[in-house]
């Protein structure tokens, strides 16, 4: 049922679509109004979602450090495992944000005979995971030929990098092959590795349905149904020149298509696809380790609670240490200053 | 909110990065030209007025026919002749059937690649028509 609900609501999204692609009256709705609005939502929650997350404090100090720390000078630290400069942090961050590091250094134990344990690198999740990101990135880019005029300098080199292998015509793009596959198998991999599968949820499900459906709707436009691409730039850049035009004859493929991607927009910001921006708030990848040299103050602190050391704790139960014979560092001041003492505090 | 300054740095790269194409077109955009009438408007062949197949198959679909041609030429080496919808008798062939009749590149294939950004590697190999010299306008 986890599975199954999200392809039936992707299933019913192309429905809607078609419906909506038939007939001319409803294709300004599905194809401009529609992703208008979504590009919308898809901004606003996106910056609401952060600022929400720059108003939450972190209370500790959390960096999962994976390496030797900087110690004494002849121990070598490990800089980016265990980063103590902001530097450091950065060069972190950079690798986890454009070469998923984390992944990259997965690792699996397997039992063997003996019993012996050994662990190994498991990369497929990264492998599937970079090469999903970035085709999808190329992808993005490469549609923006259908926004700009003149077009973007640079698009066209792009498409032919994208399309070196000229296989057919129009040229398949590999980028459109390597994101199709690699959702696939990403979706395969929740389905029959048993720990993900048990962790997955619908909502892990729905955005790989989506975007397969997406990359599949998209293909099957320039390869099948062979849409006329001179008609759909009109419209889409009617979008963004706010000139909103539907010119006649556009497949209906066209706008079940563009209903997903207005789907996957308005869906993006309330949901794990957020991860985009999220990256960037881990604390336990953006905070420096340097917990020895540095204070790190917890923003919730109440400012009216002091700090509390241990002499100013003696300080006040002295008395009752003394009489409970627990060893103080300070004796009890003579005896004779004791009532003036204790008039002073009634 | 912590981080204030990082955190508005990076809202404000995310902003301009997802405006950037609507700015692109209201300042370095060329918006009236595709105001007019939107279509790009290749020149329509004088003397014939049927294309090889229908005007909506040729308008989305004639890179499909060219690959059909050249793995006929090529391949099977059926050089025949086709007929067109309109009844003419015209070369399986890319220089001297289409651009037979379509006898500027420039100002028929290029005015719809340029404007949807297609770069065929045809002409790699393939001659294109000799230019009039009235048409050496820049595409
Ligand atoms: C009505 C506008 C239009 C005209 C005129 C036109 N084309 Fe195209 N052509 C297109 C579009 C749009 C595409 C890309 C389709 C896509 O991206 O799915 C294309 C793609 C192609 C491709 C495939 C290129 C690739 O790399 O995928 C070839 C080859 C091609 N055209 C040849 C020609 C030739 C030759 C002429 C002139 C005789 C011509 N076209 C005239 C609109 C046009
Ligand atoms: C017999 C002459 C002739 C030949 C050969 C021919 N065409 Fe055409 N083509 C025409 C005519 C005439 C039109 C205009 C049809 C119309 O306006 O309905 C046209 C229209 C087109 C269009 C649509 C243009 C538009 O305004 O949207 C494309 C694309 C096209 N041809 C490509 C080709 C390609 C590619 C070939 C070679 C495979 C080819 N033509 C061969 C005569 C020809
Ligand atoms: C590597 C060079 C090269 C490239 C690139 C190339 N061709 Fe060709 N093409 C040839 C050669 C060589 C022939 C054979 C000519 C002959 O035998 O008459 C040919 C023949 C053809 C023919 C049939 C005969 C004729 O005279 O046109 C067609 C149609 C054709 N090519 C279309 C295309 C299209 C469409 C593209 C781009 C998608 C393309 N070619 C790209 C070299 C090339």
């Amino acid at each position: 049922m986890k599975v199954l609900r999200p392809i039936i609501a992707v299933l019913l999204l192309i429905v809607v679509g078609g419906l909506l692609g038939m007939s001319h009256g409803t294709q300004m709705l599905a194809g401009v109004i529609l992703p208008s609005i979504a590009f919308l939502v898809f901004i606003v929650g996106f910056i609401r979602k952060v600022l929400d997350w720059s108003k939450s404090p972190v209370p500790f100090k959390i960096p999962t450090t994976c390496g030797q720390a900087k110690s004494l000078d002849f121990i070598k630290a490990d800089r980016f495992d265990c980063p103590d400069s902001k530097s450091d942090v950065i060069v972190r961050m950079f690798l986890e944000v454009f070469l998923f590091r984390s992944l990259f250094r997965n690792t699996k134990a397997e039992m063997h005979d003996g019993p012996k344990i050994t662990y190994g690198p498991n990369l497929w999740l990264w492998l599937f995971g970079i090469l999903f990101h970035y085709s999808f990135l190329t992808i993005v880019i490469r549609h923006m030929r259908l926004f700009t005029e003149p077009v973007l300098p640079g698009l066209g080199f792009l498409e032919y990098i994208d399309g070196f292998v000229q296989i057919g015509a129009p040229v398949l793009y590999q980028s459109d092959l390597i994101f199709l596959g690699c959702v696939t198998a990403l979706f395969i991999r929740r389905l029959i590795a048993p720990q993900v599968k048990y962790i997955s949820l619908g909502s892990d499900y729905f955005p790989l349905a989506l975007i397969f459906a997406i990359g599949t709707t998209g293909m099957m436009m320039r390869h099948l149904f062979r849409v006329d691409v001179t008609a759909i730039k009109q419209l889409t850049l009617g979008i963004v020149t706010l000139d909103w035009t539907v010119p006649a004859n556009i497949h209906p493929i066209f706008f079940i298509h563009v209903v997903l991607v207005s789907t996957l927009m308005m869906y993006f910001p309330f949901s794990k696809l957020m991860h985009m921006g999220g990256i960037f708030f881990s604390p336990t990848r953006n905070m420096t380790n340097d917990t020895r040299a540095v204070r790190h103050i917890n923003p919730w602190n109440d400012p009216n609670i002091k700090p509390h050391s241990y002499a100013g704790y003696e300080d006040e139960f002295r008395e009752f240490m003394v009489d409970a014979d627990i060893p103080v560092d300070k004796p009890l001041p003579p005896k004779a200053e004791e009532p003036a003492e204790e008039a002073k505090e009634d | 909110m912590y981080d204030k300054g990082k955190v508005l740095i990076g809202l404000a790269i995310f902003v301009i990065a997802a405006l950037s194409i609507v700015g692109y077109n209201a300042t370095m955009g060329d918006v009236d030209s595709f105001r007019t009438d939107g279509k790009p408007g290749p020149e329509k062949p004088v003397g014939h007025d049927k294309c090889v197949k229908e005007t909506a198959y040729m308008q989305t679909s004639h890179m499909v026919l060219l690959n059909e041609w050249r793995d006929e030429v090529i391949r099977e080496g059926k050089r025949e002749l086709v007929e067109t919808v309109g009844g003419e008798m015209v070369e399986k062939s890319l220089q001297n059937g289409c651009m037979g009749c379509h006898i500027s590149k420039v100002k028929f294939c290029d005015r719809c690649h340029d404007y949807t950004n297609v770069k065929p590697y045809c002409w790699d190999c393939h001659l294109a028509p000799v230019e009039a010299p009235a048409s050496k306008e820049a595409h």
